[in-house]
């Protein structure tokens, strides 16, 4: 029944399963995938050839199952695997970086046009490759953007440097009057080679800079790729310190939440909800410095279990039902404000049949029903006892992401409450085994924004020889496109705050 | 006759002078809605003057043009400032310069600044000029409407008329008047840039309307343009004291009323401002496609203020 049955994935731990075959099965498995109603999560490549393979492609899909981690091994020379972007279409800039990075081409792919490179290395050097070695450059970044023609169509190009200090990134508007006829979207500004730069980490300094990815999910990179480095040495992680984890990870999503309902408000000229919301924010981040020694929780999860232990719980989940009455407060007052609604209401829809075939994901995806969140469908340890509840909405506009973002946010402070009170005294961090061969893991875990997705392998000297990491940015920002159409551009920048999609955490 | 000019002269340069600190005043009652600790009421002098302390940058396609508009358009505002009676009513050039020709110099200044936005050819002058002509050509009739209204109840369309034949003749309520207050404050907020229609303080390049049109401005330029803003809304205070509260104005020849008339002015500016503020806090900027339904109402209802005249007070 289900397209993975035949192939028999080997399990790998709970809800994740492995699974080798050759690159040409690669499109008839995802359009199985397709047909049983899953996704393609991430696609990205590795260079093997030291291990005395050639390339490889790895693809993870979403299934009935859970999370399966496909690898494809490719030839040294030429390495190429047939296109899966018209199967899934979100694959398409994946591809398209990995043939940046690595020189491993799709074959057959629509879209053969360059993604994270901006001209800071040479078309033919491909720098995750073991063996490049190459200087950097420094060339013109010629892009071709996809044209639109017509009588009085113009282009408005915006970024990446923008009129407010927020991540780079460009926006290329074809419009006739105010309304948009097509966006296309330049991103990559802020590549900084963090794949490289994992490898030869040791596991530990791994976890700092899995945690830098993108740094308002710091708690969700950081447990995803412990959770691999775990998996991948076989490490006893103590209970207490899964229990903490979640806590942070719940801590993480109510500040995030805080503070894009308080920009949501602001992109609409009610300054009143950015101060009102960013008062409770800032008044959570000092009490998770307070607790925990950062306000962002930086280095809290390490590999083996946490760096820091909840003392005085009990005030912590007073201080929830207070933030909670709060938040109910500012609620109703974005609830009976004509203006804020008239604002939010059916701008920059975008419709279930569209996020479900471009794969819209994570808190996006949900307020178009796409009813997916690991913490429900596919609980670890601790969530499987907690029975989270998953907000969904249908409308897909930007009064549907506010109203996600609000059910999630009291849904976190529940949570909270509930995790303070199901966690048992023990130890806070096991030591990781000792690694004599190769081994891989994968982590997987419900950030605020939607899934992380973690994969690391680590050499036979204990250090980190590839680890990518993957933010459901990947396939959110095609989706902000087409959501824009049709929009009138000064709706443009609440439509993308709604997403709020992360810059860094796909530029890598 | 003399001291008419004198009297014109230093009113000009009170309103250039106290403009600023209107806007200060304005900013600080926002904050203090917003639960924000409030800037000075001085900061937008100190903006002022730090930006005519900076070394101007010109973008290289710039012509004389978008060199000149600031100056142009700040000679406009004080112009209009020196048309409005604040404090006396003793105006020599107002045979000259009445409503219209106050009209007149708002659509000059304008002109000017969305030329210039044009001028560099970047992709955001043109679209806050386009923006700004799209709200300006609706709120212009309205505007003349309003006044309309006031000078078909004095039979004339100098400011000084209208302000002796509503202030100092006895009492009478004119319901005309309300339906062009609300009109007017509806297209106050437009014409200065304020929210519902536009958001002075955004950053969100892809939403402005005035600022789009100002991002390439720097130094000198940027802060003659800012003092011309402050300077219009000083001016647009001023208006609306004058047709729907002039009481206190000193009447002309009568200089023993002045420093009353100075006292009135300040108490109704405060109270105009954190008005201002107050509206600002509780709305949230509406779709730029709704602004021509907001000018429509104003429009409409300034048309209505004069039926009413000709029904009830004619």
């Amino acid at each position: 029944m289900s397209a993975f049955d035949s192939l028999n994935p080997q399990a790998i731990g709970k809800h994740l399963w492995r699974l080798r075959l050759a690159a040409a099965q690669l499109p008839g498995l995802a359009e199985a995938v397709r047909e049983d109603g899953g996704q393609l999560v991430a696609l990205w490549g590795s260079d093997d050839r030291h291990l005395g393979a050639g390339y490889a492609v790895h693809v993870v899909f979403l299934a009935a199952r859970g999370l399966v981690w496909v690898s494809a091994g490719l030839a040294a020379e030429a390495p190429a695997y047939p296109d899966l972007a018209a199967v899934f279409p979100q694959a398409g800039r994946m591809q398209r970086a990995t043939w940046d990075l690595l020189g491993i081409r799709a074959e057959g792919a629509a879209d053969g046009r360059k993604w994270l490179r901006h001209g800071a290395w040479p078309a033919d050097a491909h720098p995750l490759r073991k063996d490049y070695a190459g200087e950097p450059v420094r060339e013109t970044d010629a892009y071709p953007f996809v044209r639109v023609a017509g009588d009085g169509v113009h282009e408005i190009p915006v970024g990446p440097i923008h009129a407010g200090v927020i991540e780079p990134g460009h926006f290329r508007f074809s419009i006739i009057g105010e309304r948009v006829l097509k966006l296309e979207e330049r991103l990559g500004y802020t590549h900084k080679g963090i794949e490289k730069r994992f490898e030869g980490m040791d596991p530990d300094t791994g976890a700092r800079l899995a945690g830098r990815v993108s740094g308002d999910s710091h708690v969700a990179y950081a447990w995803a790729y412990c959770m691999a480095v775990e998996a991948a040495t076989g490490a006893q992680v103590p209970e207490r310190a899964l229990w903490l984890r979640a806590l942070f990870l719940e801590i993480e999503r109510v500040a995030n939440h805080l503070g894009d309902l308080g920009y949501l408000g602001n992109d609409v000229a009610l300054s009143f909800g950015l101060n009102q919301f960013w008062r409770l924010k800032e008044e959570w981040l000092r009490l998770s410095e307070a607790l925990f020694g950062h306000r962002y929780l930086f280095d809290r999860v390490v590999p083996g279990g946490v760096a820091a232990d909840l003392v005085g719980g009990s005030a912590l989940a007073e201080y929830c039902l207070a933030v909670a009455d709060e938040v109910r407060e500012l609620k109703a007052v974005y609830d009976e404000h004509a203006g804020l609604q008239d604002r939010f209401a059916n701008t920059g829809i975008c419709a279930p049949e569209l996020a479900a075939r471009l794969g819209l994901t994570g808190l996006a995806g949900r307020a178009s029903a796409q009813a997916w969140d690991a913490r429900v469908q596919f609980p670890q340890f601790p969530y499987d006892g907690l029975e989270v509840n998953m907000a969904t909405h249908r409308r897909g506009d930007v009064l549907a992401r506010a109203e996600v973002r609000f059910a999630e946010l009291f849904e976190s402070l529940r949570l909270i409450a509930e995790i303070i009170a199901g966690m048992q005294e023990g130890a806070l961090r096991a030591d990781l085994p000792q690694v004599t061969a190769p081994c891989e893991g994968i982590g997987w875990v419900e950030g605020w924004r939607g899934e992380i997705v973690v994969a690391v392998r680590l050499g036979a000297d204990g250090r980190l020889d590839r680890v990518h990491p993957h933010d459901p940015s990947w396939r959110n920002w095609p989706l902000l496109e087409t959501s824009t159409l049709g929009n009138i551009v000064p709706d443009f920048p609440v439509i993308n705050k709604s997403f709020n999609l992360s810059y860094s955490g796909q530029d890598l | 006759m003399t001291a008419g000019l004198i009297l014109q002269t230093f009113q000009t340069v009170l309103a250039i002078l106290l403009a600023p600190l209107l806007m200060g005043w304005v900013n600080q009652c926002r904050a203090w809605l917003q639960g924000r600790a409030a800037p000075p009421l001085t900061q937008p002098y100190r903006v002022i003057r730090k930006l005519f302390h900076k070394d101007a940058v010109l973008a290289h396609d710039a012509g004389p043009l978008f060199r000149f508009a600031p100056y142009i358009l700040f000679a406009c505002m004080a112009l209009a400032a020196g048309i409005v009676p604040t404090i006396a009513n003793d105006l020599p050039f107002s045979p000259a310069a009445d409503v219209i020709a106050l009209v007149g110099l708002f659509a000059l200044a304008r002109v000017f600044l969305a030329l210039a936005a044009m001028d560099i050819g970047t992709a955001f002058g043109t679209l806050g000029a386009r923006r700004e002509m799209l709200i300006s050509f609706l709120a212009e009739p309205a505007l003349l409407m309003v006044f309309f209204t006031a000078s078909l109840i004095s039979h004339s369309t100098e400011l000084p008329v209208i302000v002796e034949t509503l202030a100092h003749k006895e009492f009478v309520i004119y319901p005309s008047m309300a339906f062009a207050a609300v009109a007017f404050w509806m297209v106050s907020t437009a014409e200065n840039a304020r929210i519902p229609i536009d958001n002075p303080t955004t950053h969100l390049e892809l939403t402005m309307i005035h600022e789009a049109m100002i991002l390439e401005y720097s130094a000198r330029h940027l802060a003659l343009i800012e003092w011309a803003v402050a300077l219009k809304l000083f001016v647009y205070s001023a208006l609306g004291i004058a047709l729907f509260v002039p009481w206190g104005i000193a009447p002309a020849g009568d200089l023993a009323a002045l420093p009353l008339a100075i006292l009135a002015l300040l108490a109704k500016m405060l109270a105009g401002g954190a008005g201002l503020a107050v509206l600002e806090t509780l709305s949230a900027k509406m779709r730029l496609f709704r602004a021509p339904e907001f000018l429509g109402t104003a429009f409409m209802l300034a048309v209505l203020g004069m039926l009413t005249h000709f029904l009830l007070e004619a």
